[in-house]
């Protein structure tokens, strides 16, 4: 996994809440068996109209949002489906973190997988954050993962909640199977008191 | 299945040692295999439900790494989501679907995994396959890479949706790193009235609690009105506990649940049996247990409901209307425009006055016999409206022969609705049961997010009942005043 130290970026504002898994990777767009490529179907619905052609009035397709890699978006991000394409497709485009007032559990959990942070805020703190978005120009933040803290060059900072293990992986882009295979002796011992049900067993038969 | 080492509700004095425990708390604990300082704990999975949509890449990590299935005995597989549901045997058209389902059948050789394949008698939504084959069972904890795996929390399990890289995770280790969630109750005191059915009651739930109401929690619901229901109620309830942002939804286990699971294809006999359902009877929380929030729920007070917006807490009874934006804070007029205006609804529309083209019953949530019976009994003796194309998808095989067994499709052809294949179908569309744009769908699912239903596409989430009666009247109707035939 990429690790997430410290990023600077643009930032672009999608007001809105609520946003769910479907609206940021639809579901015409799940059938591929890689991991890679989705980027260019995000928000597919709005970035473009029923006949194909860009939607110009989308934010992300206003010119001064074209490099953003900082998404500042209303609370419950993420909500609905458990699928992670959603999370690939929103790090292929470009973007490193989003930040919200809340997250999905799923969708924070598969951020989490892939080197992409989820910062959470207050309300009002992201209401500034999405006001400047909209009217300074070149509007970038820093995200210091080490520190837990978001700032501007403009005077805003604020620290965010995560947990520390979550932090560790990502500072580190740690692959968690591997730390969970550090228990074997203890999953062993587990399975060991705990065999799977013989009728289940019939099941794979 | 997991036993725990002690049975605390079985005996008198370590219950008086032990502190009161919810049932999820009994449930966490028995699963506990480590609990490395500064790390989330890691939980035992018992069971992991696989699909053709959110494995393919999982197994193409375990590839990579050169890693094996740990527990095949603990995996079963089939493929729900993008199967067509024309008769079995036509051929799929859709090549990056059908490239999809042969990467499942691969995989399930390659590793070792029971599948359920297209063309098998048993072959459904993973959902409802699971508790009808007995493989659900109270007490375990159940993974599937889909968020409505809260479904299966209707047994006293602890189940819940994860993405692609847990289900890696769990094909490799069996285990998941788990931060603990919180617990809410929520108490659905007093009876349902007639035509008011789970899914009136979840959709109540969402409405007063919000789409993010029970984030970061595990929601137990209980309560008189609860205890009532049968296996395929508490199915719907604890399906659609992730559109409140639950991680789980759980009903504590009864004699309702053991009836239903003894004799099941996978559930225990002889003295596994008897052993399970002693295990079992010690699961429900504790009296006072505590929960970190309780919700009281009045269920007399409730009607049917329609949602009228783009997600599943934009709700109201049958009877109201779609609200006026007027009597909003600022924060939910923009929410409520947006949705009305994708919706084309106009602010103060009586429920009843808005009129359906499509009518969808099927899906995780409502496509088990019970919610066939429901619209079966509303449809028949009835014609759907001219103007209404109607589909009724089954969410197993198994599901679609006892229907038939019944003369239930009969009664829903013969009334003009289509009767088809079993499969995920126009919950999500991925496979060709889409909606045009601009058309307006009753549907027993579970999401009416933009778009979900096909690009365009409004969708109003009701009961199988109130489905069926919209198909015949050509608007949402309330099914309280039905003239049953």
């Amino acid at each position: 996994m990429k690790p997430f130290t410290v990023h600077r970026g643009r930032v672009a504002p999608l007001d809105r809440v609520n946003v769910d898994t479907d609206q940021i990777i639809p579901k015409q767009f799940l059938k591929r068996i890689e991991k890679t490529g989705f980027g260019q179907f995000v928000f597919y619905d709005w970035r473009f109209t029923e006949d194909g052609k860009k939607n110009p009035d989308f934010v992300l397709h206003e010119p001064r949002y074209e490099s953003a890699s900082i998404l500042v978006a209303g609370k419950n991000f993420g909500c609905g489906s458990s699928r992670e394409h959603a999370v690939w497709a929103l790090s292929d485009f470009g973007f490193r973190a989003v930040i919200s007032s809340s997250f999905a559990d799923i969708f924070a959990n598969n951020s989490t997988k892939n080197g992409f942070l989820t910062v959470r805020l207050t309300d009002a703190e992201v209401a500034t954050l999405m006001q400047r978005a909209q009217q300074v120009d070149d509007y970038s933040l820093t995200i210091d993962l080490e520190k837990r803290e978001v700032h501007d060059d403009q005077g805003f900072r604020a620290t965010f909640p995560v947990d520390d293990f979550v932090r560790h992986c990502l500072l580190h882009g740690l692959d968690d199977i591997g730390l969970t295979l550090q228990h074997e002796s203890e999953i062993a011992a587990y399975e060991a008191r705990h065999p799977a049900p013989s009728a289940l067993k019939l099941a794979i038969q | 299945m997991a036993w725990p080492v002690k049975n605390y509700g079985a005996d008198p004095v370590l219950q008086l040692m032990t502190p009161a425990k919810t049932l999820f708390e009994k449930i966490w604990q028995a699963h506990l295999v480590a609990q490395p300082a500064g790390r989330s704990p890691i939980l035992y999975i018992d069971l992991h439900l696989v699909h053709e949509v959110t494995s393919p890449q999982a197994f193409d990590g375990l590839r990579a790494s050169g890693r094996k299935v740990r527990q095949p005995a603990r995996t079963v597989a089939t493929v729900d989501h993008n199967v067509p549901t024309e008769p079995r045997g036509t051929p799929i058209t859709d090549l990056i679907a059908a490239r999809q389902i042969s990467a499942l059948q691969q995989n399930c050789k390659d590793f070792g995994i029971r599948l359920f394949d297209i063309d098998s008698p048993d072959q459904g939504i993973v959902h409802v396959i699971g508790p009808e084959l007995g493989i659900t069972q109270p007490g375990m904890t159940i993974v599937c890479g889909d968020s409505h795996t809260s479904t299966h929390g209707a047994f006293g399990a602890l189940s819940f949706g994860i993405g692609t890289s847990e289900v890696e995770h769990v094909l490799a280790t069996q285990c998941l790193a788990q931060s603990k969630p919180r617990t809410m109750q929520i108490n659905v005191q007093g009876q349902l009235s007639e035509g008011v059915t789970a899914k009136d009651l979840i959709l109540a739930i969402i409405g007063q609690i919000g789409t993010d109401g029970a984030t970061g929690y595990v929601i137990e619901y209980a309560g008189d009105a609860v205890r009532a229901l049968s296996m395929e109620g508490r199915m719907t309830l604890c399906n659609m506990s992730i559109e409140a942002g639950a991680r789980a939804g759980m009903v504590a286990p009864d004699e309702t649940t053991i009836a239903y699971v003894q004799g099941r294809r996978f559930a225990p006999t002889g003295a596994d049996w008897d052993r399970s359902v002693a295990y079992w009877r010690s699961l429900p929380s504790d009296p006072g247990a505590h929960f970190d929030r309780v919700v009281e729920i009045d269920a007399a007070q409730l009607s049917p409901f329609v949602t009228w917006g783009t997600n599943p807490g934009m709700v109201a009874p049958v009877t109201g209307r779609v609200p006026e934006i007027g009597d909003l804070d600022d924060s939910e007029r923009r929410a409520t425009e947006l949705a009305l205006q994708y919706m084309a609804l106009e602010p103060g529309r009586k429920i009843e006055d808005i009129g359906v083209d499509r009518v969808f019953i099927g899906s995780c949530t409502n496509s088990r016999i019970e919610d066939l019976r429901a619209a079966a009994r509303v449809a028949k003796g009835h014609r759907v409206n001219a103007k209404v194309r109607a589909m009724v998808v089954p969410g197993s095989q198994t599901v679609k022969r006892a229907a038939e067994q019944e003369g239930l499709h009969r009664i829903f052809q013969e009334a003009g609705f289509e009767w088809r294949e079993s499969g995920c179908s126009m919950c999500l569309g991925m496979n060709p049961d889409i909606l045009q744009p601009g058309e307006r769908c009753a549907s027993t699912s579970n999401r009416n997010f933009e778009g979900r239903q096909g690009r365009g596409g409004r969708t109003h989430l009701v009961s199988p009942m109130m489905a069926a009666a919209a198909a015949i009247t050509g608007h949402f109707t309330d099914i309280r005043n039905w003239k049953f035939q």
